[in-house]
């Protein structure tokens, strides 16, 4: 992720406190390749949505996005599953820093959450800390990134940004 | 303005004479935290390419949440973190049958000292405010991020305060407690705050209780959760650690400090009974007389909330020369190999066995549902662990509600949701 502004579809529109488990159940935290945790996503409770997403769809849902666990396998299912970036009416605060460290964006958007739809076209700016609905040309407010995340993001996670940092 | 023990922890570790919430601040990290998810963060070290981890005598690793290995994976996982371990010269390590659950281990074997900057990749890693440190869970990559370079940015939380009065009537422990606090709060609640929680009854409280309440604040989304630094916890400490640590202003939040909100709750007014989470989110809360007499096919005591000593003792209290329902069956899981040990010592695990629970070894057990324990679809448990979100326990299909140790040994015997109550009051066999 380099780049500020993304555009994409809205796959799934989803409610409030979707946890952890629910994103990625305990049974398959055995699975340590981040790459395979995709398969996963969603295997409970909606796992019809997998199918829906295509690479660079968005995720959208309510409060408190990614509650309970520090399961780092439930971030990286959904970027994993093809998902471009997350927006929220609010994220669990581990689920938040998970999504930055592994350079999916994770967007806040309480306006954004309520109004737009699922299938929609919409454009996210991370720094100016807008969601652009396409159709209409509707401008929703969104927090923008601060400093530290959006740098990490730049850098495509925390692992690059270090990689460069102290193995150049 | 003075500031809140979150503020002065994070200035301290810092280096700042004083921080503000919302501030960004790079704290230095006293202590590293991982369990199984060690594999994870080892991955995730390794790609970083840096050579050595930055301090190999602040990484604790505790294996916990499948142990023993229950699957040719999970041996491999194992058998990959102890290599690694091996070859970094990591100090602190519990394998299998040498420790339990990595909150418990941490806490009897004294690592977690007032004032100290914690974190841990799992999030009930909140429990170390019970010993006055700023304690949270990270990531696995974050973790990667601390081994390699043993600090770590934070956004500076704003602080709630609890403050307790009142006595709890019979059978109303912390876990009621806290699943009260969370039902009012709501599952976001807390989120990115610290709540320190005080008052005569929390001061009250027994290191092990207090530990409840800082382990199930994150359940409201707490950043960190602190409960009192006194004698009581001094005490603890010094028989874990063998040395006196001096208690100290920077222990406590000053007393004019900055809240974002003070709330107030008097026990005995607003706690006449048990609390129980019912399916399937911590906060939704019910008084137990609601739920008295829904059919359980599973109890389950243990967990890094309620599988410590006074847990077990008061499930021993209830079931002492009764027996687990004929169509329940219930789990036992001491949440530690020292807790085990002092268990049986004092007659609770014998008291246990011949009331028909099955005693499981010390580790996460059932709680995350990965192995022993696993619920079938239709199946309800109730169960003293922390978190009873859909398949949580095994199908999407099971329901699990959450209650204290002594509501779960009660609710085992009748076979149903039941008062601790309304099986003493029954003849013992």
């Amino acid at each position: 992720m380099s780049a500020v502004k993304l555009r994409g579809r809205v796959a799934a529109k989803l409610g409030d406190n979707i946890d952890t488990d629910l994103i990625y159940p305990g049974r398959f935290l055995n699975i340590t390749d981040r790459e395979k945790t995709g398969e996963h996503l969603f295997e409970l409770a909606f796992p019809e949505i997998r199918s829906r997403i295509r690479p660079g769809d968005f995720l959208v849902a309510g409060k408190n996005f990614g509650c309970g666990s520090s399961r780092e396998q439930a971030t990286a299912a959904v970027k994993y599953a093809g998902v471009g970036a997350v927006i929220a009416a609010g994220f669990a605060r581990i689920f938040f820093r998970n999504s930055i460290n592994l350079g999916l964006p994770a967007v806040v958007s309480p306006e954004a959450a309520a109004r737009v739809q699922e299938n929609e076209e919409i454009e996210l700016d991370l720094i100016a800390g807008t969601v652009t609905r396409l159709a209409t040309g509707e401008v929703l407010a969104a927090a923008p990134l601060d400093p530290r995340a959006a740098e990490l993001l730049a850098a495509g996670g925390l692992i690059p940004y270090l990689k460069k940092k102290y193995a150049p | 303005m003075g500031m809140t023990l979150a503020e002065k922890i994070l200035a301290r570790a810092s280096g700042r004479e004083r921080v503000r919430p919302e501030e960004i601040v790079v704290a230095a990290v006293d202590l590293a935290l991982s369990h199984e998810n060690a594999d994870l963060v080892r991955k995730s070290f390794l790609e970083i390419g840096v050579a050595r981890v930055w301090d190999p005598e602040r990484i604790v690793i505790i294996l916990d949440h499948r142990v023993p290995a229950e699957s040719e994976r999970t041996a491999a996982t194992h058998k990959a973190i102890r290599e690694f371990v091996h070859a970094q010269g990591i100090q602190h390590f519990y394998d299998v049958g040498r420790g339990g659950i990595c909150h418990q281990v941490l806490a009897e074997n004294g690592h977690v000292l007032p004032g100290m900057v914690v974190v841990g990749t799992d999030s009930h890693t909140t429990t170390h405010g019970a010993f006055g440190a700023f304690a949270t869970g990270i990531g696995a990559t974050e973790m990667a991020g601390v081994w390699t370079e043993g600090c770590l940015w934070f956004k500076v939380p704003s602080t709630l305060r609890i403050e307790v009065s009142g006595r709890f009537p019979p059978w109303v422990s912390a876990k009621d407690l806290i699943l009260y606090i969370i039902g009012r709060l709501g599952a976001d609640g807390a989120d990115y705050r610290a709540v320190e929680f005080d008052g005569p009854t929390v001061r009250a409280l027994s290191v092990a209780s207090r530990m409840v309440l800082a382990n199930l604040s994150m359940e409201m989304g707490a950043k960190a959760a602190f409960t009192p630094v006194d004698e009581r916890l001094l005490d603890y400490l010094a028989a874990r650690t063998g040395r006196t640590i001096p208690d100290s202003e920077d222990f406590a939040p000053d007393p004019d400090a900055d809240y974002e909100r003070v709330l107030r709750v008097d026990a005995s007014r607003e706690l006449q009974e048990p609390q129980v989470a019912c399916p399937h989110a911590v906060d939704n809360v019910r008084p137990l007389s609601q739920v008295r007499g829904v059919p359980v096919h599973q109890g389950v005591v243990g967990s890094c909330t309620n599988g410590r000593l006074e847990d077990l003792e008061a499930a021993a209290e209830v079931l002492r020369g009764r027996r687990v329902h004929p169509r329940t069956r219930l789990l036992v899981i001491p949440a530690s190999q020292q807790i085990l040990l002092e268990a049986i010592r004092l007659g609770y695990i014998q008291t246990l066995i011949e009331a028909g629970a099955m005693i499981n070894p010390p580790g996460c057990g059932p709680c995350v549902g990965v192995h022993q324990g696993i619920l079938a679809a239709g199946e309800t448990c109730i169960s003293s662990t922390n978190r009873n979100f859909i398949g949580r326990m095994g199908s999407k299909d099971s329901q699990v509600y959450l209650a204290s140790p002594a509501v779960v040994a009660a609710s085992a015997v009748a076979g149903e949701i039941a008062h601790p109550e309304d099986i003493l009051q029954q003849e013992v066999a």
